[in-house]
Protein backbone atom coordinates (compact mmCIF):
# COMPACT_ATOMS: atom_id res chain seq x y z
CA UNK A 1 0.00 0.00 0.00
CA UNK A 2 1.38 3.64 -0.90
CA UNK A 3 -0.08 6.79 0.54
CA UNK A 4 -1.88 8.69 -1.36
CA UNK A 5 -2.62 12.39 -2.29
CA UNK A 6 -4.90 15.11 -3.66
CA UNK A 7 -2.77 17.53 -6.01
CA UNK A 8 -5.42 19.02 -7.97
CA UNK A 9 -9.15 19.92 -7.58
CA UNK A 10 -12.11 21.70 -9.72
CA UNK A 11 -15.61 21.88 -9.56
CA UNK A 12 -18.39 23.97 -11.33
CA UNK A 13 -20.53 25.99 -9.65
CA UNK A 14 -23.82 24.37 -8.36
CA UNK A 15 -27.17 25.06 -9.37
CA UNK A 16 -29.62 25.14 -12.76
CA UNK A 17 -27.28 24.62 -16.23
CA UNK A 18 -29.80 25.03 -18.79
CA UNK A 19 -27.06 25.73 -21.16
CA UNK A 20 -25.14 22.84 -20.22
CA UNK A 21 -25.09 18.96 -20.57
CA UNK A 22 -23.64 16.39 -17.90
CA UNK A 23 -20.31 16.15 -20.40
CA UNK A 24 -20.14 19.53 -20.46
CA UNK A 25 -20.40 20.11 -16.38
CA UNK A 26 -17.90 16.98 -16.09
CA UNK A 27 -15.21 18.36 -19.21
CA UNK A 28 -15.29 21.84 -17.26
CA UNK A 29 -14.68 19.55 -13.67
CA UNK A 30 -12.16 17.42 -15.11
CA UNK A 31 -10.30 20.34 -17.05
CA UNK A 32 -10.04 22.43 -14.22
CA UNK A 33 -8.31 19.78 -11.54
CA UNK A 34 -6.30 18.86 -13.98
CA UNK A 35 -5.19 22.67 -14.65
CA UNK A 36 -4.96 22.90 -10.99
CA UNK A 37 -3.08 19.35 -10.37
CA UNK A 38 -0.32 21.17 -13.57
CA UNK A 39 -1.29 17.57 -14.79
CA UNK A 40 -1.30 16.94 -18.31
CA UNK A 41 -2.90 13.30 -18.87
CA UNK A 42 -4.05 10.39 -16.15
CA UNK A 43 -3.98 6.91 -16.47
CA UNK A 44 -7.49 6.24 -15.41
CA UNK A 45 -10.88 8.25 -14.79
CA UNK A 46 -13.51 7.22 -12.42
CA UNK A 47 -17.03 8.63 -12.81
CA UNK A 48 -19.26 9.26 -9.49
CA UNK A 49 -22.98 9.47 -10.81
CA UNK A 50 -26.20 7.77 -10.11
CA UNK A 51 -29.39 8.82 -12.18
CA UNK A 52 -27.65 9.61 -15.24
CA UNK A 53 -29.96 6.51 -17.64
CA UNK A 54 -33.03 7.82 -15.53
CA UNK A 55 -32.36 11.67 -16.40
CA UNK A 56 -30.71 12.12 -19.39
CA UNK A 57 -30.75 8.70 -21.19
CA UNK A 58 -27.16 8.35 -21.20
CA UNK A 59 -24.68 5.16 -19.75
CA UNK A 60 -21.40 3.75 -20.41
CA UNK A 61 -20.20 7.32 -18.45
CA UNK A 62 -16.60 6.11 -18.40
CA UNK A 63 -16.09 5.79 -22.17
CA UNK A 64 -18.44 9.14 -22.82
CA UNK A 65 -16.50 11.43 -20.52
CA UNK A 66 -13.12 9.63 -21.20
CA UNK A 67 -13.80 10.51 -24.94
CA UNK A 68 -15.11 14.40 -24.59
CA UNK A 69 -12.50 14.84 -21.84
CA UNK A 70 -10.12 13.83 -24.92
CA UNK A 71 -8.34 11.99 -21.82
CA UNK A 72 -7.21 9.09 -24.71
CA UNK A 73 -7.46 5.33 -24.37
CA UNK A 74 -7.70 5.21 -20.92
CA UNK A 75 -9.04 3.40 -18.11
CA UNK A 76 -12.52 5.04 -17.37
CA UNK A 77 -15.70 3.02 -15.66
CA UNK A 78 -18.69 4.81 -13.78
CA UNK A 79 -19.25 3.72 -9.52
CA UNK A 80 -22.75 3.70 -8.52
CA UNK A 81 -23.77 4.12 -4.58
CA UNK A 82 -26.82 6.52 -4.88
CA UNK A 83 -25.38 9.67 -2.99
CA UNK A 84 -22.46 8.21 -2.02
CA UNK A 85 -21.27 8.03 -5.73
CA UNK A 86 -19.03 10.65 -5.88
CA UNK A 87 -17.11 9.15 -3.03
CA UNK A 88 -17.24 5.76 -3.82
CA UNK A 89 -15.67 6.86 -7.03
CA UNK A 90 -13.10 8.77 -4.66
CA UNK A 91 -12.90 5.19 -2.56
CA UNK A 92 -11.83 3.62 -6.41
CA UNK A 93 -9.26 6.16 -7.20
CA UNK A 94 -7.56 6.16 -4.07
CA UNK A 95 -7.24 1.99 -4.32
CA UNK A 96 -6.29 2.17 -7.83
CA UNK A 97 -3.34 4.39 -6.49
CA UNK A 98 -2.53 3.00 -3.19
CA UNK A 99 -2.32 -0.54 -4.94
CA UNK A 100 -0.10 0.72 -7.26
CA UNK A 101 -2.10 -0.31 -10.42
CA UNK A 102 -1.94 3.67 -11.53
CA UNK A 103 -0.27 6.28 -10.43
CA UNK A 104 -1.90 9.08 -11.68
CA UNK A 105 -5.71 8.85 -11.46
CA UNK A 106 -8.45 11.40 -11.86
CA UNK A 107 -12.06 11.38 -10.19
CA UNK A 108 -15.33 13.41 -11.03
CA UNK A 109 -18.74 13.05 -9.13
CA UNK A 110 -21.19 14.47 -12.22
CA UNK A 111 -25.34 14.99 -11.75
CA UNK A 112 -27.62 16.46 -14.36
CA UNK A 113 -30.90 16.68 -12.83
CA UNK A 114 -32.78 19.70 -14.39
CA UNK A 115 -33.15 18.02 -17.72
CA UNK A 116 -36.00 16.06 -16.16
CA UNK A 117 -38.96 17.71 -14.40
CA UNK A 118 -38.79 17.42 -10.57
CA UNK A 119 -41.54 14.44 -9.83
CA UNK A 120 -39.36 11.78 -12.29
CA UNK A 121 -36.09 13.23 -10.50
CA UNK A 122 -38.46 12.48 -6.96
CA UNK A 123 -39.18 8.74 -8.14
CA UNK A 124 -35.70 8.46 -9.64
CA UNK A 125 -33.82 9.14 -6.44
CA UNK A 126 -35.89 6.57 -4.75
CA UNK A 127 -34.36 4.13 -6.69
CA UNK A 128 -31.97 4.13 -3.75
CA UNK A 129 -34.44 3.05 -1.74
CA UNK A 130 -35.81 -0.69 -1.23
CA UNK A 131 -37.78 -0.61 -4.75
CA UNK A 132 -40.02 -3.47 -4.10
CA UNK A 133 -40.93 -2.69 0.08
CA UNK A 134 -40.37 1.20 0.53
CA UNK A 135 -40.32 2.99 -3.34
CA UNK A 136 -43.80 1.04 -4.29
CA UNK A 137 -45.58 1.99 -1.24
CA UNK A 138 -45.29 5.58 -2.37
CA UNK A 139 -42.36 6.90 -0.51
CA UNK A 140 -39.22 9.06 -1.50
CA UNK A 141 -35.99 9.21 0.15
CA UNK A 142 -37.28 12.23 2.01
CA UNK A 143 -40.55 10.73 3.62
CA UNK A 144 -37.94 7.64 5.15
CA UNK A 145 -36.05 10.60 6.77
CA UNK A 146 -39.53 12.09 7.28
CA UNK A 147 -40.16 8.63 9.28
CA UNK A 148 -36.56 8.95 11.09
CA UNK A 149 -37.15 12.73 12.15
CA UNK A 150 -40.34 12.17 13.47
CA UNK A 151 -39.49 8.92 15.59
CA UNK A 152 -35.91 11.33 17.11
CA UNK A 153 -38.26 14.04 17.83
CA UNK A 154 -40.50 11.25 19.86
CA UNK A 155 -38.03 9.50 21.51
CA UNK A 156 -35.90 12.33 22.45
CA UNK A 157 -38.21 15.17 23.09
CA UNK A 158 -37.52 17.69 20.95
CA UNK A 159 -39.53 19.80 18.28
CA UNK A 160 -38.97 20.45 14.57
CA UNK A 161 -37.56 24.38 15.09
CA UNK A 162 -34.79 22.58 17.48
CA UNK A 163 -33.25 21.39 14.03
CA UNK A 164 -33.19 24.97 12.73
CA UNK A 165 -29.81 25.97 13.46
CA UNK A 166 -28.31 22.86 10.99
CA UNK A 167 -29.99 24.74 7.72
CA UNK A 168 -29.40 28.33 9.27
CA UNK A 169 -25.31 26.98 9.30
CA UNK A 170 -24.96 25.91 6.16
CA UNK A 171 -26.81 28.90 4.56
CA UNK A 172 -24.58 31.18 6.44
CA UNK A 173 -21.98 29.34 5.09
CA UNK A 174 -22.62 29.54 1.73
CA UNK A 175 -23.09 32.97 1.61
CA UNK A 176 -19.01 32.61 0.99
CA UNK A 177 -18.87 29.97 -1.72
CA UNK A 178 -18.91 31.11 -5.17
CA UNK A 179 -19.85 27.93 -6.37
CA UNK A 180 -22.99 27.44 -4.27
CA UNK A 181 -26.61 27.85 -4.87
CA UNK A 182 -28.26 29.50 -2.58
CA UNK A 183 -25.78 32.41 -1.55
CA UNK A 184 -28.39 33.62 0.80
CA UNK A 185 -28.74 32.99 4.77
CA UNK A 186 -31.52 32.52 6.38
CA UNK A 187 -33.71 32.67 9.79
CA UNK A 188 -34.92 30.28 12.19
CA UNK A 189 -38.19 32.12 11.71
CA UNK A 190 -37.95 31.39 8.33
CA UNK A 191 -37.01 27.82 8.95
CA UNK A 192 -40.32 27.57 11.08
CA UNK A 193 -42.63 28.59 9.03
CA UNK A 194 -41.52 26.85 5.92
CA UNK A 195 -43.29 25.04 3.16
CA UNK A 196 -43.57 20.96 4.04
CA UNK A 197 -42.39 18.65 1.75
CA UNK A 198 -42.96 15.36 3.76
CA UNK A 199 -43.91 16.51 7.47
CA UNK A 200 -42.19 16.99 9.54
CA UNK A 201 -39.37 17.66 6.91
CA UNK A 202 -40.08 21.15 5.05
CA UNK A 203 -38.14 22.87 2.06
CA UNK A 204 -35.09 24.15 4.57
CA UNK A 205 -35.05 20.66 6.22
CA UNK A 206 -33.93 19.33 2.70
CA UNK A 207 -30.68 20.12 0.13
CA UNK A 208 -31.98 21.23 -3.19
CA UNK A 209 -31.84 18.41 -6.39
CA UNK A 210 -29.27 20.47 -8.96
CA UNK A 211 -26.47 20.39 -11.34
CA UNK A 212 -23.17 19.98 -11.32
CA UNK A 213 -19.61 18.39 -11.41
CA UNK A 214 -16.48 18.70 -9.44
CA UNK A 215 -13.21 16.50 -10.02
CA UNK A 216 -10.21 15.74 -7.88
CA UNK A 217 -6.63 14.45 -9.22
CA UNK A 218 -4.66 11.65 -7.10
CA UNK A 219 -1.24 10.57 -7.50
CA UNK A 220 1.46 8.77 -4.99
CA UNK A 221 1.77 10.88 -1.85
CA UNK A 222 5.98 10.05 -2.65
CA UNK A 223 5.66 12.31 -6.10
CA UNK A 224 3.07 15.14 -4.80
CA UNK A 225 5.42 17.42 -4.81
CA UNK A 226 6.26 17.37 -7.80
CA UNK A 227 2.60 19.01 -9.40
CA UNK A 228 1.53 20.87 -6.43
CA UNK A 229 2.95 23.25 -3.98
CA UNK A 230 0.44 21.92 -1.10
CA UNK A 231 -0.82 18.42 -1.50
CA UNK A 232 -3.80 17.14 0.33
CA UNK A 233 -2.78 13.53 2.32
CA UNK A 234 -5.73 10.80 2.05
CA UNK A 235 -5.16 9.75 5.81
CA UNK A 236 -7.70 7.43 5.77
CA UNK A 237 -10.56 5.45 3.03
CA UNK A 238 -13.42 3.40 4.58
CA UNK A 239 -17.07 2.09 3.03
CA UNK A 240 -19.39 0.11 4.94
CA UNK A 241 -23.07 -0.68 4.39
CA UNK A 242 -26.30 -1.18 6.06
CA UNK A 243 -29.74 -2.93 5.63
CA UNK A 244 -31.04 -1.04 2.45
CA UNK A 245 -34.66 -0.17 4.14
CA UNK A 246 -34.81 1.25 7.44
CA UNK A 247 -37.82 -1.41 8.02
CA UNK A 248 -34.86 -3.47 8.43
CA UNK A 249 -32.73 -2.12 10.71
CA UNK A 250 -32.39 -3.72 14.46
CA UNK A 251 -32.11 0.77 15.45
CA UNK A 252 -33.47 3.31 12.68
CA UNK A 253 -31.92 5.84 14.50
CA UNK A 254 -28.29 4.47 14.21
CA UNK A 255 -26.53 5.20 11.37
CA UNK A 256 -24.93 2.29 11.47
CA UNK A 257 -23.19 2.16 7.88
CA UNK A 258 -21.70 6.08 8.88
CA UNK A 259 -20.91 4.02 12.42
CA UNK A 260 -18.57 1.69 11.19
CA UNK A 261 -16.92 3.62 8.22
CA UNK A 262 -16.18 6.37 10.64
CA UNK A 263 -14.59 3.54 12.97
CA UNK A 264 -12.36 2.14 10.64
CA UNK A 265 -11.58 5.37 9.16
CA UNK A 266 -10.89 6.59 12.59
CA UNK A 267 -8.40 3.63 13.13
CA UNK A 268 -6.58 3.78 9.94
CA UNK A 269 -5.57 6.93 10.78
CA UNK A 270 -4.79 6.76 14.24
CA UNK A 271 -7.07 8.93 16.27
CA UNK A 272 -10.20 10.05 17.98
CA UNK A 273 -13.00 11.81 16.72
CA UNK A 274 -12.00 15.18 19.10
CA UNK A 275 -8.94 14.86 16.66
CA UNK A 276 -11.20 16.00 13.88
CA UNK A 277 -11.11 19.99 12.75
CA UNK A 278 -13.53 20.05 10.26
CA UNK A 279 -15.99 17.85 8.77
CA UNK A 280 -18.22 18.18 5.84
CA UNK A 281 -21.06 15.31 6.50
CA UNK A 282 -24.17 14.73 4.26
CA UNK A 283 -26.75 17.18 5.30
CA UNK A 284 -29.32 16.09 2.37
CA UNK A 285 -32.14 16.59 5.14
CA UNK A 286 -31.55 18.25 8.84
CA UNK A 287 -31.96 14.59 10.85
CA UNK A 288 -29.29 13.58 9.06
CA UNK A 289 -26.98 16.08 10.13
CA UNK A 290 -27.72 14.83 13.91
CA UNK A 291 -27.70 11.26 13.29
CA UNK A 292 -24.40 11.57 11.39
CA UNK A 293 -22.67 13.82 14.11
CA UNK A 294 -23.97 10.48 16.13
CA UNK A 295 -22.57 7.93 14.72
CA UNK A 296 -19.27 9.28 13.94
CA UNK A 297 -18.43 9.87 17.59
CA UNK A 298 -19.21 13.44 18.15
CA UNK A 299 -22.32 13.42 20.04
CA UNK A 300 -24.15 11.12 22.23
CA UNK A 301 -27.46 9.37 21.10
CA UNK A 302 -30.04 12.09 20.86
CA UNK A 303 -27.68 14.67 21.34
CA UNK A 304 -26.90 16.10 17.58
CA UNK A 305 -29.12 18.89 17.66
CA UNK A 306 -28.02 20.11 20.87
CA UNK A 307 -24.83 20.23 19.76
CA UNK A 308 -26.03 21.89 16.48
CA UNK A 309 -28.35 24.59 18.95
CA UNK A 310 -25.10 25.34 21.08
CA UNK A 311 -23.18 26.47 18.12
CA UNK A 312 -20.72 23.56 18.04
CA UNK A 313 -20.96 23.33 14.36
CA UNK A 314 -20.33 26.78 13.39
CA UNK A 315 -16.98 28.29 11.86
CA UNK A 316 -14.91 28.44 14.66
CA UNK A 317 -16.86 25.91 17.05
CA UNK A 318 -15.73 22.73 18.40
CA UNK A 319 -16.52 20.76 15.30
CA UNK A 320 -17.85 23.09 11.89
CA UNK A 321 -19.73 21.44 9.70
CA UNK A 322 -21.12 22.18 5.88
CA UNK A 323 -18.31 24.75 5.86
CA UNK A 324 -18.71 26.18 2.30
CA UNK A 325 -23.02 25.49 2.46
CA UNK A 326 -23.07 21.41 2.63
CA UNK A 327 -25.71 19.86 0.67
CA UNK A 328 -28.42 22.28 1.96
CA UNK A 329 -26.78 25.55 0.64
CA UNK A 330 -24.21 24.10 -1.31
CA UNK A 331 -26.81 22.87 -3.28
CA UNK A 332 -26.90 18.09 -3.93
CA UNK A 333 -26.12 16.96 -7.52
CA UNK A 334 -26.60 13.79 -6.02
CA UNK A 335 -23.50 11.37 -7.53
CA UNK A 336 -21.34 14.81 -7.46
CA UNK A 337 -21.66 15.13 -3.79
CA UNK A 338 -19.01 13.44 -2.24
CA UNK A 339 -16.43 14.84 -4.52
CA UNK A 340 -17.52 18.28 -4.35
CA UNK A 341 -16.90 17.73 -0.24
CA UNK A 342 -13.53 16.62 -0.56
CA UNK A 343 -12.74 19.69 -3.12
CA UNK A 344 -13.89 21.89 0.09
CA UNK A 345 -11.89 19.84 2.49
CA UNK A 346 -8.92 20.72 0.18
CA UNK A 347 -9.64 24.19 0.03
CA UNK A 348 -9.82 24.21 3.94
CA UNK A 349 -6.73 22.35 4.42
CA UNK A 350 -4.68 23.95 1.71
CA UNK A 351 -5.61 27.30 3.94
CA UNK A 352 -7.78 28.74 0.44
CA UNK A 353 -11.48 28.66 2.07
CA UNK A 354 -11.11 32.76 2.42
CA UNK A 355 -14.28 34.33 4.43
CA UNK A 356 -14.62 30.39 5.78
CA UNK A 357 -11.36 29.33 6.62
CA UNK A 358 -11.35 26.47 9.09
CA UNK A 359 -8.01 26.36 11.57
CA UNK A 360 -7.88 22.80 10.32
CA UNK A 361 -5.08 19.91 10.13
CA UNK A 362 -7.28 17.32 10.22
CA UNK A 363 -10.54 17.53 7.76
CA UNK A 364 -13.29 14.01 7.53
CA UNK A 365 -16.30 13.83 4.80
CA UNK A 366 -18.79 11.41 4.90
CA UNK A 367 -21.47 10.80 2.61
CA UNK A 368 -24.36 8.11 2.32
CA UNK A 369 -26.32 6.41 -0.27
CA UNK A 370 -30.11 6.05 -0.01
CA UNK A 371 -31.24 6.28 3.97
CA UNK A 372 -27.74 5.56 4.87
CA UNK A 373 -26.88 2.08 3.77
CA UNK A 374 -23.76 3.18 2.06
CA UNK A 375 -21.34 5.42 4.15
CA UNK A 376 -18.35 6.50 2.80
CA UNK A 377 -15.42 8.49 5.04
CA UNK A 378 -12.52 10.05 4.35
CA UNK A 379 -10.03 11.76 6.41
CA UNK A 380 -7.48 14.19 4.86
CA UNK A 381 -4.49 15.92 6.42
CA UNK A 382 -2.82 18.57 5.55
CA UNK A 383 0.93 18.11 4.24
CA UNK B 1 -42.78 -0.37 -19.65
CA UNK B 2 -42.23 -4.83 -18.39
CA UNK B 3 -43.36 -3.91 -14.63
CA UNK B 4 -45.88 -6.72 -14.98
CA UNK B 5 -43.74 -9.52 -13.57
CA UNK B 6 -41.71 -7.63 -10.49
CA UNK B 7 -45.25 -6.76 -9.53
CA UNK B 8 -46.99 -10.23 -9.53
CA UNK B 9 -43.77 -11.95 -8.15
CA UNK B 10 -44.70 -9.80 -4.40
CA UNK B 11 -48.66 -10.38 -4.89
CA UNK B 12 -48.51 -12.54 -1.98
CA UNK B 13 -46.20 -10.39 0.14
CA UNK B 14 -48.61 -7.29 -0.93
CA UNK B 15 -52.04 -8.79 -0.81
CA UNK B 16 -51.59 -11.20 2.26
CA UNK B 17 -48.72 -10.16 4.40
CA UNK B 18 -47.34 -13.39 3.58
CA UNK B 19 -43.55 -13.18 5.28
CA UNK B 20 -41.74 -15.93 7.19
CA UNK B 21 -40.40 -17.57 9.75
CA UNK B 22 -36.86 -18.70 9.91
CA UNK B 23 -36.18 -22.81 10.66
CA UNK B 24 -33.43 -21.93 12.45
CA UNK B 25 -33.97 -18.78 14.83
CA UNK B 26 -37.37 -18.91 14.35
CA UNK B 27 -37.47 -14.94 14.04
CA UNK B 28 -40.06 -13.59 12.33
CA UNK B 29 -39.25 -12.37 8.70
CA UNK B 30 -41.23 -9.57 7.03
CA UNK B 31 -41.00 -8.97 3.46
CA UNK B 32 -39.38 -12.61 2.89
CA UNK B 33 -36.30 -13.32 1.81
CA UNK B 34 -33.86 -16.18 0.97
CA UNK B 35 -30.91 -15.39 3.47
CA UNK B 36 -32.36 -15.09 6.83
CA UNK B 37 -31.39 -11.32 8.65
CA UNK B 38 -30.41 -12.62 12.33
CA UNK B 39 -28.97 -15.40 11.91
CA UNK B 40 -27.62 -15.90 7.74
CA UNK B 41 -29.41 -19.03 7.87
CA UNK B 42 -31.12 -20.34 4.25
CA UNK B 43 -33.92 -22.11 4.76
CA UNK B 44 -37.13 -20.07 5.35
CA UNK B 45 -40.88 -21.30 5.84
CA UNK B 46 -44.04 -19.09 4.93
CA UNK B 47 -45.97 -17.38 7.35
CA UNK B 48 -48.74 -15.27 7.10
CA UNK B 49 -48.53 -11.80 9.64
CA UNK B 50 -52.31 -11.32 11.77
CA UNK B 51 -51.46 -8.05 10.36
CA UNK B 52 -51.97 -5.98 13.58
CA UNK B 53 -49.43 -3.45 14.93
CA UNK B 54 -48.88 0.02 15.99
CA UNK B 55 -47.37 3.03 14.45
CA UNK B 56 -43.62 2.97 15.07
CA UNK B 57 -43.00 6.53 13.33
CA UNK B 58 -45.39 8.19 10.77
CA UNK B 59 -45.13 11.49 8.12
CA UNK B 60 -46.98 12.90 5.31
CA UNK B 61 -46.21 13.61 1.93
CA UNK B 62 -47.42 16.62 0.26
CA UNK B 63 -44.93 16.45 -2.42
CA UNK B 64 -45.16 12.56 -3.77
CA UNK B 65 -42.59 10.96 -6.29
CA UNK B 66 -44.35 10.55 -9.95
CA UNK B 67 -46.95 7.67 -10.08
CA UNK B 68 -47.86 8.60 -6.48
CA UNK B 69 -49.11 12.51 -7.12
CA UNK B 70 -52.69 12.32 -7.76
CA UNK B 71 -53.18 10.90 -4.15
CA UNK B 72 -51.02 13.48 -2.32
CA UNK B 73 -50.94 14.48 0.81
CA UNK B 74 -51.23 11.19 2.32
CA UNK B 75 -49.96 10.05 5.49
CA UNK B 76 -47.10 7.10 5.52
CA UNK B 77 -45.70 4.89 8.40
CA UNK B 78 -43.49 2.43 9.99
CA UNK B 79 -45.44 0.15 11.48
CA UNK B 80 -44.21 -2.28 14.19
CA UNK B 81 -46.44 -5.66 13.84
CA UNK B 82 -46.82 -7.48 16.75
CA UNK B 83 -44.92 -10.64 15.75
CA UNK B 84 -41.79 -8.17 15.80
CA UNK B 85 -40.80 -6.67 12.25
CA UNK B 86 -41.06 -2.94 10.82
CA UNK B 87 -43.29 -2.60 7.91
CA UNK B 88 -42.96 0.37 5.59
CA UNK B 89 -46.72 1.91 4.58
CA UNK B 90 -49.07 4.18 3.69
CA UNK B 91 -51.94 4.75 6.40
CA UNK B 92 -55.10 4.65 4.88
CA UNK B 93 -59.20 5.63 6.02
CA UNK B 94 -58.07 8.71 9.08
CA UNK B 95 -57.38 12.07 9.21
CA UNK B 96 -53.65 13.23 9.89
CA UNK B 97 -54.38 14.94 12.82
CA UNK B 98 -55.16 11.35 14.43
CA UNK B 99 -52.15 9.76 14.02
CA UNK B 100 -49.90 9.13 16.97
CA UNK B 101 -46.69 7.41 17.43
CA UNK B 102 -48.12 3.76 19.34
CA UNK B 103 -51.46 4.13 18.03
CA UNK B 104 -53.01 0.26 17.17
CA UNK B 105 -53.32 -0.23 13.12
CA UNK B 106 -54.34 -3.20 10.99
CA UNK B 107 -53.41 -4.47 7.76
CA UNK B 108 -56.01 -3.41 4.55
CA UNK B 109 -55.72 -4.23 0.85
CA UNK B 110 -56.00 -1.01 -1.05
CA UNK B 111 -55.00 0.36 -4.27
CA UNK B 112 -50.82 1.88 -4.25
CA UNK B 113 -51.12 3.62 -7.92
CA UNK B 114 -52.28 3.10 -11.60
CA UNK B 115 -49.69 2.86 -14.36
CA UNK B 116 -51.07 4.61 -16.88
CA UNK B 117 -49.55 3.11 -20.50
CA UNK B 118 -50.64 -0.06 -20.12
CA UNK B 119 -53.48 -0.02 -17.26
CA UNK B 120 -51.85 -1.62 -14.41
CA UNK B 121 -52.93 -0.98 -11.01
CA UNK B 122 -50.53 -1.96 -8.51
CA UNK B 123 -52.77 -3.20 -4.75
CA UNK B 124 -51.25 -3.92 -1.75
CA UNK B 125 -51.04 -3.35 1.62
CA UNK B 126 -51.92 -0.13 3.79
CA UNK B 127 -52.78 0.14 7.45
CA UNK B 128 -55.88 1.62 9.13
CA UNK B 129 -57.15 2.12 12.72
CA UNK B 130 -58.39 -1.48 13.88
CA UNK B 131 -62.18 -1.47 12.93
CA UNK B 132 -63.75 -1.49 15.90
CA UNK B 133 -61.85 1.24 17.33
CA UNK B 134 -63.43 3.39 14.68
CA UNK B 135 -66.47 5.77 15.22
CA UNK B 136 -69.42 4.67 14.07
Amino acid sequence: MRDVSIIGIGQTAVGEHWERSLRDLAVDAIEAALKDAKVESVEALYVGNMLSGELVAQAHLGALIADWASLGPIEAMKLEAAGASGSAAIRVGYMSVASGIQDMVVVCGVEKTTDTDAKTVNASWSFALDGAYEASQGLSVTAIAALLMRRYMHEFGVQREDFAPFAVNAHQNAVNNPHAMFRRPISAEAFAGAHMVVEPISMLDAAPMCDGAAAIVLCPSERAGEFASKPVHIKASAVATDRLAVHSRADPLLLRAAQVSAQKAYQQAGIEPHDIDVFELHDAFTIMSALSLEACGFAERGEGVRLAQDGDIAIGGRIPISTMGGLKARGYPIGATGVYQIVELVYQLRGEAGANQVECQLGMAQSLGGSGATAVTHILEAE
Amino acid sequence: MMDLPRHWRTEKTRYGLVGEVCTTCRKPIFPPRDVCPHCADATQEEHTFAGKGQVYSYATVYDAPAGYTEYQPYPVALVKLDEGPLVTAQLTDLDKEDIHIGMPVEMVTRKLTEQDENGLIVYGYKFRRPLQEQPV
